[in-house]
């Protein structure tokens, strides 16, 4: 009988936990390649919230909160989030409408192992501020694709766009939901022996009318199905979106704004 | 007769040598003890626990089923040592051909177990058709869980063994006068999800679409499995072994705290969508589910993520 069975030879598996000397060995090349070793400052302009402990490394909530200094005529143009560990450590770069009104933004990315992760803001002065957190979590980035392969290509480039009241004069959100699986290219399937070729959402814009709410840049550290939720200062014009993945497929949607103004 | 007779006579010192092998091993641990839940099929309790060495990933239940001509089981178990003493477990009451090894879903406490099973008398793997490429695509991360959860020695002479036969929907296998009744399911516990009838006793081997005292696992779709409640629990059985839990249980009594919890869950979840919570703050919002669960600790916040990240697109 034909009988396929796969064998592990000893050793072949990834360590998972890095150590905090090695994070912070990375974050210095990551702030020399990246960066151009430019000076990084540690201020309130930044924060992170991330989990301590992941329920799923392979789904890691991240919220990054960003406000230029008060009282300044300074803006924040970029923010970049990095996942020190990662085999892809920038996961998403965003750029941000300058009239917009974006103070935050949460998605959800993948943990390879232990890390740090940064977020870094540039302010339209071009100084870095960064935040960093520390996430227990191993294996997204190898984890096998999601629950049900077959439904996720089924529904490949589907979007949803909610949208949520602010609260005690807040800006309104919004949540950005498009259904792809993201590979990473570093998924295996034994049955094949070969890689499940990389294949993710590799750029997003999403503007109001003409003007521009934000932009991301991302890879595959991002999870399946990727989601972007920011607060934004709405125009009443409709929000567009425009994607596009690794095969050159254009996904995109236009949705009225149905949240209010904040009156700020 | 007389054949037989001799067949025994010469096999003597082998059985005094298995016997002396069998006392060592009963020092180091006591052997799984199989219960009889209806005839000729039997079942190996696993410990409602996480793997660990003490256990030797013996956390699901395994069972089989002894037909006049052959043998099937269902889910060899979490490691090579399980399989190997269920191996042990049927040479202890039939010499008769072990002729299938049923795998109900891809997870690696059901399926680790089956090399040393297949390779008592050459097995046919049956499972999902699903199975294969969910397996196939998760072996890597499963052997290094199993390293993590039970040791390097552990994982030594492990393999991943994929299934032969694959069922698209239903299928029947028979044992000599025991016809099994074999259901693949929509996506639900997983994506790979498959139920085993003996059509004689009238028993069904749930596998993980049926948790009891082991909090259930969403792996799959909550509303995949919320939708087949109604279909699982009128198929004609009168007890279910469960995937966890108990050896065995009244059917459809069984399911139903299993069912009430995911639907609990469901609903919490939606909760939280609707009053427009993020991913991370509903898992701290989504209360732990009243009742007597084990292992909530372990997977009712990683429940919530999931349930969460399918209901966001209703």
């Amino acid at each position: 009988m034909l009988r396929t069975a796969i064998v592990f030879a000893g050793g072949m598996l990834m360590a998972s936990a890095g150590l905090a000397q090695e994070a912070s060995d990375a974050w210095s090349d990551i702030v020399a390649n990246v960066f151009d070793g430019r000076a990084m400052h540690q201020s309130e302009v930044v924060a992170l919230e991330t989990p301590y402990r992941a329920e799923d490394a392979a789904t890691v909530p991240v919220t990054l909160h960003f406000a230029a200094p008060e009282g300044s005529d300074l803006r924040i143009e970029r923010v970049t989030l990095v996942i020190d560990e990662n085999p892809a450590p920038v996961a998403a770069v965003f750029e941000l409408g300058a009239d917009a009104g974006v103070t935050r933004i949460d998605t959800r990315v993948r943990v390879q192992s232990y890390t740090n992760v940064h977020v870094v803001a540039e302010l339209s002065d071009g100084s870095l501020h960064v935040a960093e957190r520390f996430i227990k979590a191993s294996g997204g980035c190898s984890a096998p694709m999601g629950k049900d392969p077959e439904a996720a290509m089924a529904n490949l480039g589907q979007m949803k766009l909610r949208q949520f009241e602010g609260v005690a004069g807040t800006h309104p959100e919004a949540q950005l939901m498009i259904r792809h699986p993201n590979n990473s290219g570093l998924q295996m399937d034994q049955l094949t022996r070969l890689h499940i070729p990389a294949h993710f959402i590799h750029s997003v814009t999403i503007t109001q009318g003409d003007a521009p709410i934000l932009t991301m840049e991302g890879g595959i550290s991002l999870s399946e199905d990727p989601s972007i939720r920011f607060d934004f200062e709405p125009t009443g014009n409709p929000i567009t979106v425009e994607a596009q993945d690794t095969e050159g497929n254009i996904f995109g949607g236009t949705w009225p704004v149905e949240v209010g103004r904040s009156g700020a | 007769m007389q054949a037989t007779d001799h067949l025994i006579a010469s096999t003597a010192p082998l059985a005094v040598a298995g016997a002396l092998s069998l006392f060592v091993s009963l020092a180091e641990a006591a052997p799984p003890r199989p219960v009889e839940v209806a005839a000729g099929i039997f079942v190996i309790e696993g410990v409602v626990a996480l793997a660990s060495p003490e256990n030797e990933g013996a956390i699901a239940n395994s069972g089989f089923i002894v037909g006049r001509d052959a043998v099937a089981v269902i889910d060899p178990g979490g490691s090579t040592a399980e399989g190997a003493s269920l191996v042990e477990v049927i040479r202890g009451i039939t010499d008769l051909p072990i002729r299938y090894v049923i795998y109900t879903h891809m997870h690696p406490d059901h399926v680790l177990g089956a090399a040393p099973v297949v390779a008592a008398s050459e097995a046919e793997v049956v499972a999902h058709a699903k199975l294969a490429h969910a397996l196939a695509a998760r072996a890597e991360h499963y052997v290094a869980g199993a390293r993590d959860a039970l040791g390097d020695e552990a994982v030594r002479e492990l393999e991943v063994v994929l299934p032969d036969r694959a069922v698209e929907d239903t299928a029947t296998l028979d044992l000599g006068d025991r016809l099994l009744l074999l259901r693949a399911w929509p996506t639900a516990h997983t994506d790979n999800d498959l139920t085993v009838l003996d059509a004689r006793t009238g028993l069904l081997f749930a596998g993980d679409l049926l948790f009891l005292e082991h909090l259930p696992v969403v792996d799959g779709s909550i509303k995949g499995w919320l939708a087949i409640e109604a279909d699982l629990t009128s198929l004609p059985a009168a007890r279910a072994v469960p995937g966890h839990g108990p050896a065995v249980v009244d059917w459809p009594e069984g399911a139903s705290a299993q069912f009430g919890y995911l639907a609990g869950l469901a609903e919490s979840v939606r909760a939280q969508i609707a009053r427009g919570a993020g991913l991370a703050d509903a898992i701290e919002a989504v209360p732990v589910p009243a009742g007597d669960w084990a292992l909530a600790d372990a997977f009712h916040r990683r429940n919530v993520a999931a349930a969460f990240t399918e209901l966001e697109w209703e």
